[in-house]
């Protein structure tokens, strides 16, 4: 099994006409990925490669019964997309856009909580999610990740997630899902949504987590740890000699004041029981011992 | 972007949240001339991005153009923590009954607004916060419903804000709020706001962090960029378009992403190297933003070995490649520089750099062994 994505999810690309949307969107079908859709105001009767493009999301989700998408259009226009796809119908949405400015993403997020309850937004400024060998959506390359399991992969950051695949995918240890939550302020799915989601899923049998300075999602992760899950769960937290009062790169990534430090992080990870590494290529010799054990 | 006292007062002003006349001035003259405009007593304030200007003597009391002088004379020029004033901000001095505490940012694990409010301003709100938390009246705010006059009356009133400042008070946070959700600031705060014996309520200091997100919906911010960046290394490769942080160190960083620029830091660090700067050059990089890259870190006089860090996702590393051999034709590169490269297009990359490897130019199989290879050309 796998979380959140498996091979029936049915996916429709907002911004399937622009240049990321249809070289990702392009990407992911090849991968194997139900790909059943575009949106492109203006655009709609037009294809993509054999890609039907619709005028809007509730249009699209009609004729194709789309049960996903994946937005790849620029951040003024991405809140908007966001809150579409929730009312168009949408359960499962992946914004990948860098650079929405922080009121918006609060606001949307709050909209979508309140109106939308049922639905789950990935992101934004993710790099999407992959369940190895049935459906890839956003922008991770495919090939680096390995299917069959029973590594689940959760991480802030894009590169460091494709790190991890790698790491673990060299030496033979597949993946269930890996989930790139993004690095931005309000993200839309959390670590605990991820931990949560892996838990209940039988065929993940240990997590690896990749998080960063900033915020506190990781140590109230680290709570939730241990209160909640016994699979076993590694660890790496980024940015240990970023200084404070700096965004490194991700707008959420900043130590205010003495809050947000990895130390802090990595303390409160390593008192919920997850074994923490000091770098990510050691994260995933940790892994790999772990399933071997298993 | 964090703004200087100065421009967060113009940024307020903005948006109706009252404050001292007051004028800039980047010269002894052009305080005084300041000073005779808005009419003495006048304060003198140094303007640099750092706490603590109080104590290093960088705010003084002026009560007529003898003292205005010797003031100014003295803060021009004074170093603060490292940071040297070239400017003033020189305002009506204000009489104080009370000082107060206000604020809005984001409350990331709960996803809204929070505003805080305190009675006892003037300090720093994390001493307050932590001696007596009481005294911080906590008021989150649902961004879908903002925050209105009724709902911050009610504030005001729990906060135990005197009871001739309330009225006021609760108008100015409703425009703080304002300028925090439409002005896109991460951060919008007032320490102190303060009370007059006159009973009148407004802004004696202003610190606003502003979204950088947002700029494309803000030309007004163009005249804040002014001076946004005292470190010319930061100022180089802004005009480049790079995501850069100048630090100390003397190894030179470039990598794909923030997490795992910030990756590559920490393991310099592990392996017993410094790191001279964060330098992520995003998704997508093409051969020009790598070479422009290389160019930055080799203006900087620090570095003494570069580390090129790369997993390629939507950035290709055969442009990757590309961009090194261009960035050395176009300039010499004074260190040695180590790369590591994996991802999308690895195999081509490595074999476009293959026939120009020495040992000024060299790549390693894996993040630790490139590292350790830097760390060691750094010394």
């Amino acid at each position: 099994m796998s979380i959140f994505v498996d091979e029936s999810t049915t996916v429709i690309v907002q911004g399937l006409t622009g240049s990321q949307g249809r070289f990702h969107g392009l990407r992911n079908r090849a991968y194997g990925t139900k790909v059943v859709g575009g949106v492109t105001p203006g655009k709609g009767g037009t294809d993509v490669e054999g890609i039907p493009v619709f005028d809007s999301v509730v249009e699209a989700v009609e004729r194709t019964g789309a049960t996903a998408s994946f937005i790849a259009v620029p951040p003024r226009f991405a809140p908007a997309a966001i809150l579409e796809a929730a009312e168009g119908g949408i359960e499962f949405i992946v914004c990948i856009t860098e650079g929405i400015p922080a009121q918006d993403e609060a606001l949307t997020y709050n909209r979508l909580v309140e109106e939308h309850p049922g639905v789950r937004l990935l992101g934004p400024n993710c790099p999407g999610i992959i369940s190895p060998g049935k459906c890839n959506i956003g922008i991770t390359s495919g090939d680096i990740a390995r299917a069959g399991g029973p590594v689940g992969i959760v991480s802030r950051s894009g590169t460091l997630t494709y790190q991890a695949l790698y790491e673990l995918s060299q030496k033979g240890v597949g993946q269930t899902t890996c989930v790139g939550i993004g690095g931005d302020p309000v993200p839309g799915t959390n670590f605990i949504d991820c931990l949560e989601a892996f838990q209940a899923d039988p065929d993940t049998r240990a997590v690896m987590m990749i998080g960063e300075i900033g915020g506190s999602e990781e140590e109230r992760a680290a709570e939730w740890i241990a209160q909640n899950m016994d699979k076993p769960v590694v660890a790496y937290v980024a940015g240990v000699t970023a200084p404070a009062g700096r965004k490194m790169g991700h707008a959420g990534a900043i130590i205010s004041g003495s809050k947000g430090t990895a130390q802090a992080k990595m303390a409160a990870l390593a008192d919920a029981g997850v074994r923490v590494c000091q770098n990510p290529t050691e994260a995933g010799e940790a892994m790999v011992e772990i399933v071997r054990a298993l | 972007m964090d703004l200087f006292e100065y421009q967060g007062k113009q940024y307020f002003a903005r948006y109706g949240i009252p404050v001292s006349p007051g004028g800039v001035a980047d010269s002894v003259e052009e305080a005084l001339e300041v000073a005779e405009r808005v009419g003495y007593p006048v304060v003198v304030k140094a303007q640099v991005k750092v706490g603590g200007r109080g104590k290093a003597g960088g705010v003084k009391l002026a009560t007529g153009p003898d003292e205005a002088r010797t003031h100014a004379q003295s803060i021009l020029g004074l170093d603060i923590k490292g940071h040297v004033v070239t400017r003033l901000w020189v305002e009506r001095a204000s009489d104080i009954a009370k000082e107060y505490y206000a604020s809005f940012t984001l409350d990331r694990p709960n996803k809204v607004h929070l505003g805080m409010l305190s009675a006892q301003g003037g300090v720093e709100i994390e001493v307050v916060a932590a001696e007596s938390p009481d005294a911080i009246a906590m008021l989150p705010v649902d961004p879908v419903r903002g925050l209105d006059v009724a709902t911050a009356r009610r504030w005001v009133a729990e906060a135990g804000l005197d009871e001739e400042a309330r009225a006021q008070a609760a108008d100015l946070l409703v425009a703080l709020y304002r300028c925090y959700t439409e002005g896109d600031c991460d951060l919008a705060e007032i320490n102190p706001l303060i009370l007059t014996p006159g009973g009148e309520v407004h802004a004696l200091d202003a610190k606003v962090t502003l979204d950088d997100n947002a700029a494309f919906r803000h030309p007004e911010w163009d005249e804040f960029r002014v001076d946004e960046f005292e470190d010319p290394r930061e100022r180089r490769a802004r005009e480049k378009g790079l995501n850069y942080i100048g630090l100390d160190g003397s190894v030179g960083i470039i990598a794909n992403g923030a997490g795992l620029a910030m990756s590559t830091l920490d393991v310099v660090n592990q392996v017993g190297g410094t790191a001279a700067n964060f330098l992520d050059i995003g998704g997508g990089a093409n051969a020009d933003v790598m070479a422009a890259a290389l160019e930055v870190i080799n203006s900087d006089p620090k570095v003494t070995s570069i580390f090129v860090n790369i997993f390629g996702g939507i950035t290709r590393v055969d442009e990757v490649a590309k961009g090194v051999l261009e960035a050395l034709s176009r300039v010499e590169i004074a260190s040695p520089i180590v790369l590591r490269l994996d991802g999308t297009n690895a195999v081509e990359g490595r074999a476009i750099l293959a026939p120009h490897l020495n040992d000024r130019l060299i790549t390693e199989p894996t993040m630790l062994e490139a590292a350790r290879r830097a760390v060691a050309l750094a010394r």
